[in-house]
């Protein structure tokens, strides 16, 4: 009871205290430029947060198309996690698995329907894999870790994807920075309930590939070595586990599921790969797996308040006169730190205790 | 005098200290006169530690009182009660492994020329008459990584004396000491003792409190279940007092009927050390374990044993770069990982239960399932059969008496004697051929000991052939039909059961 009661009331303080801080700040920003306070009150910023994500069908579903990314990328730090690694380059993983998925579509534009996307997420799947294989193996084998070759796998990727989307595969007919577009056979369902918000088949199969992961995770031998080398490697060891092995096992499953995120994007969405089309999905997967305490149930349950966070945040900004988007992400900032205080919290009544 | 002249060195009235739900400290009342060494003996858990943890400001203690001299005192930090003179020697010893004695002992409190070179001279003067006067001779200039465990016990001690301290608090002060250092450890505190120092000694080796101290206080479940003069009382007496129960001291061992079968041979093995040109870690060890026998490993620990272990069950692991052969059940094993080894049919208890033997944070459910969630009875295709393993885990907390018999509690909860139960329910239910125990009875109640024991006996004579490693003579003595001694990574000497007596055992494990 406490582990799903402490997460949700360390949200609803972040959420205070993050709306309290952006009136002072408004009230302040109006007070040096003279202006008479236009009346935004706090509870007034919550309403908007939450007509933002939740007002309309429309509205809703943008929520759930940012949602969809981010339980990937949360789960693809949760796996990790729970084998005692911490996954930072969720990101470059993501970036990998969209620049590969839309590679298959461009190159292969003929594929028809149902195989079509099937080979895309494949190629989405294999291309993040590769980018968690890689520290993964230089974790388990050579001992460097893993959060700083994440981290510079992460620059990698995104040079690569810079230097494919501009070189290779450029759109000709565009000034963007974004790949061809992808065949006509690639593009999954979009759901028409939600008026135009482009929430596809990508959302159901984040939800199912959730489900698969808490069944990896408690029913299978292979999660149980998981979370056995995740507890304790000594233990691992004596009990006959490769910790090694199942390190390499679990940061390519991790990378491959961040990679993922390119079906939502490119078949469900852009029909193509658009260079920097990620608002930094991998490092809000971060807080996700943290706030919902690495289970795919939790990182569910918390991707969709990100997700909905960052939609209702983009509505303040257009909204209001005074809150800009770095204010909303100030906003998110907050929320994401007191979901760490949690933590805080516990050390304290450690300390009480003794 | 009267006793109320002279106030007790330390007093403990009513102390009580909580661990979330669990009482440590329950109401301790203590009386620890000055000038005398004093016992505090009882099972892992009992709260010794605890207590003499609240005496040198470690914890706080939630209600009571501790009296030093006759006046109350009360603790920020245990630097308060070094300065009034209260010292503890800890299990893990707290020193610089690199850096020299003298630098160890006056770490923290430096005697300084200008307010920052280190006066090492003067140091050095100053230690040299401390160790004149108790009679601790260290090589001050080595670095202490290069020094016996003993000497670096005494390191820890003149550390205490340097400060002045006068009532020294050593906790399991013998734990990696051969029989010669301990005598010798126990000579060095008497001679304090004689001189005034009071000495506080906790433990749970009868024998130690039995020898050498003037009064013994006994705790069980955080409270005290008995104060006695060492003079007039009898290890049995103290054992039940420690458990509350009566315990058989010696189990009887049936002579063992050993087959022709090979459970584990060794030829020839060696390992190299981490860098290149160090000391070989093993140096040729060769023996074999045939099925229905015990040969017991004695040796103080460091001198190879966990090397011997690791090279046995992780050969192909590139840490372990061996030589030699290693063969269990009388296949070669040397290209084989960890699981394959284990899937023979190898049990395996760990010398260090809390990091190898267990998952602590986990329930016993899958505590138990440890090292054998690829047998098939408890997993197919790839998918754990849970109702199985809940069967079978029931069973067998049964079987071996396990408590609390609760699948989702977790092993942090248990007792360090239950711990090791459940890693002994683990290993032994499925009936091994062939098993590695190490320290099978470290940091374990007298009870569990002689439960312990029983069920290794029980297992040798199924047929199992056993590899025990211990540094306790008591227990290497008792169950093994076979000994070998190691040291510094070779096999220096064999014997049959009954060959050789305590005193010869212990020289040879001190090298001579």
């Amino acid at each position: 009871m406490r582990k799903v009661l402490q997460p949700v009331l360390a949200v609803i303080l972040g959420l205070a205290v993050g709306l309290v801080a952006t009136w002072v700040a408004i009230w302040l920003a109006t007070r040096m430029s003279g202006e008479s306070s236009t009346g935004e009150n706090p509870w007034d910023l919550l309403q908007i947060l939450a007509r933002g994500a939740f007002g309309t069908r429309y509205d809703f579903g943008m929520t759930l198309f940012y949602t969809t990314p981010l339980i990937l990328t949360g789960l693809a730090v949760a796996l990790p996690f729970q084998a005692g690694m911490f996954n930072i380059g969720a990101e470059g993983q993501l970036t990998m698995g969209a620049l590969a998925a839309a590679a298959a579509g461009a190159v292969w534009p003929n594929v028809p329907w149902p195989l079509a996307p099937i080979l895309a997420a494949a190629a989405a799947f294999a291309g993040g894999m590769a980018w968690g294989a890689i520290p993964g193996w230089l974790r388990a084998r050579r001992g460097s870790h893993e959060v700083i070759n994440t981290i510079m796998l992460n620059f990698i990727a995104a040079g690569l994807a810079s230097y494919v989307t501009l070189y290779i595969l450029k759109n000709p007919d565009t000034q963007n920075p974004e790949t061809r577009p992808v065949g006509a056979g690639y593009l999954i369902h979009q759901f028409a309930l939600f008026q135009g918000a482009p929430l596809s088949t990508a959302l159901p199969m984040a939800l199912a590939i959730a489900a698969l992961m808490s069944l990896l995770l408690w029913r299978t031998v292979l999660g149980y070595d998981i979370r056995v080398v995740g507890q304790s490697e000594p233990a691992a060891r004596a009990a006959g586990i490769d910790p090694g092995r199942i390190r390499i096992i679990a940061m390519s499953l991790a990378g491959g599921l961040a990679g993922l995120v390119g079906v939502g994007e490119v078949l469900g969405n852009a029909g193509r790969f658009r260079l920097g089309f990620s608002p930094d999905f991998g490092f809000i997967g971060i807080a996700v797996a943290l706030l919902g305490r690495n289970r795919p149930l939790g990182v569910v349950a918390a991707a969709l308040l990100f997700g909905a966070l960052h939609k209702g945040a983009g509505d303040l900004d257009l909204e209001t006169d005074h809150v800009t988007r770095d204010l909303s992400q100030i906003l998110q900032a907050l929320v994401l730190l007191s979901v760490c205080a949690d933590g805080l919290w516990a050390w304290m009544n450690k300390r009480g205790a003794r | 005098m009267t006793a109320a002249q002279t106030p007790a060195a330390v007093e403990l009235r009513g102390l009580t200290k909580h661990f979330g739900a669990v009482a440590a400290n329950d109401g301790v009342n203590l009386c620890v006169e000055p000038g005398t060494i004093h016992g505090i003996i009882g099972e892992n858990g009992a709260g010794k530690s605890t207590a003499m943890k609240m005496v040198y400001g470690m914890f706080r203690p939630d209600a009571g009182q501790i009296l030093i001299h006759g006046q109350p005192r009360v603790w920020n930090s245990p630097s308060d009660a070094i300065a009034a003179g209260i010292g503890m020697v800890h299990q893990h010893f707290m020193l610089a492994a690199p850096y020299s004695a003298i630098d160890n002992i006056v770490l923290a409190d430096e005697p300084r020329r200008f307010g920052i070179v280190i006066d090492r001279r003067k140091a050095r003067r100053r230690l040299e008459q401390l160790s004149q006067q108790y009679g601790l001779a260290v090589e001050w200039s080595r670095p202490v990584e290069d020094l016996p465990v003993g000497v670096q016990q005494r390191i820890e001690i003149l550390k205490l004396l340097y400060r002045d301290a006068h009532i020294l608090i050593l906790d399991e002060p013998t734990a990696v000491l051969t029989p010669q250092e301990t005598n010798a450890l126990f000579a060095n505190l008497r001679k304090l003792s004689d001189q005034g120092k009071t000495i506080i000694l906790i433990t749970h080796k009868l024998r130690e409190v039995m020898g050498f101290t003037q009064r013994i206080t006994v705790m069980r479940n955080g409270k005290v279940t008995g104060q006695v003069e060492t003079a007039s009382t009898s290890p049995a007496e103290l054992a039940t007092l420690m458990v509350g129960r009566k315990v058989t001291l010696d189990i009887h061992v049936p002579t063992a009927q050993p087959r022709e079968a090979p459970a584990i041979e060794v030829h020839g093995l060696s390992l190299a050390g981490a860098q290149a040109g160090s000391r070989h870690k093993l140096t040729d060890v060769s023996f074999t374990v045939r099925r229905g026998e015990i040969v017991g490993v004695a040796g103080v620990e460091g001198n190879g044993q966990s090397e011997l272990i690791e090279a046995i069950l992780h050969p192909a692991d590139p840490r372990c770069r061996t030589a030699g052969v290693v063969k269990i059940l009388g296949r070669d094993v040397a290209a084989w990982h960890g699981s394959k080894t284990r899937d023979l049919g190898v049990g395996f208890i760990p010398e260090d239960r809390q990091h190898q033997g267990l998952l602590v944070e986990r329930s016993l459910r899958e505590n138990f399932l440890l090292g054998r969630q690829r047998e098939c009875q408890f997993s197919r295709a790839g998918f754990l059969r849970h109702r199985r393993i809940a069967a079978t885990a029931t069973r067998a907390l049964e079987q071996f008496d396990v408590r609390p018999r609760d699948l989702w509690r977790r092993a942090r909860d248990l007792s360090g004697g239950n711990q090791q139960k459940l890693v002994i329910a683990r290993e032994f239910q499925f009936e091994p051929s062939a098993l590695i125990a190490a320290q099978p009875t470290r940091g374990v109640d007298v009870g569990a000991i002689e439960f312990i024991h029983t069920q290794i006996v029980r297992a040798r004579d199924r047929g199992a052939g056993l590899l025990l490693i211990s540094s306790e003579l008591d227990e290497i003595l008792t169950l093994s039909d076979r000994i070998l001694v190691m040291y510094e990574g070779r096999i220096v000497a064999e014997f049959r059961r009954g060959a050789v007596s305590e005193r010869e055992l212990g020289l040879k494990m001190g090298g001579s």
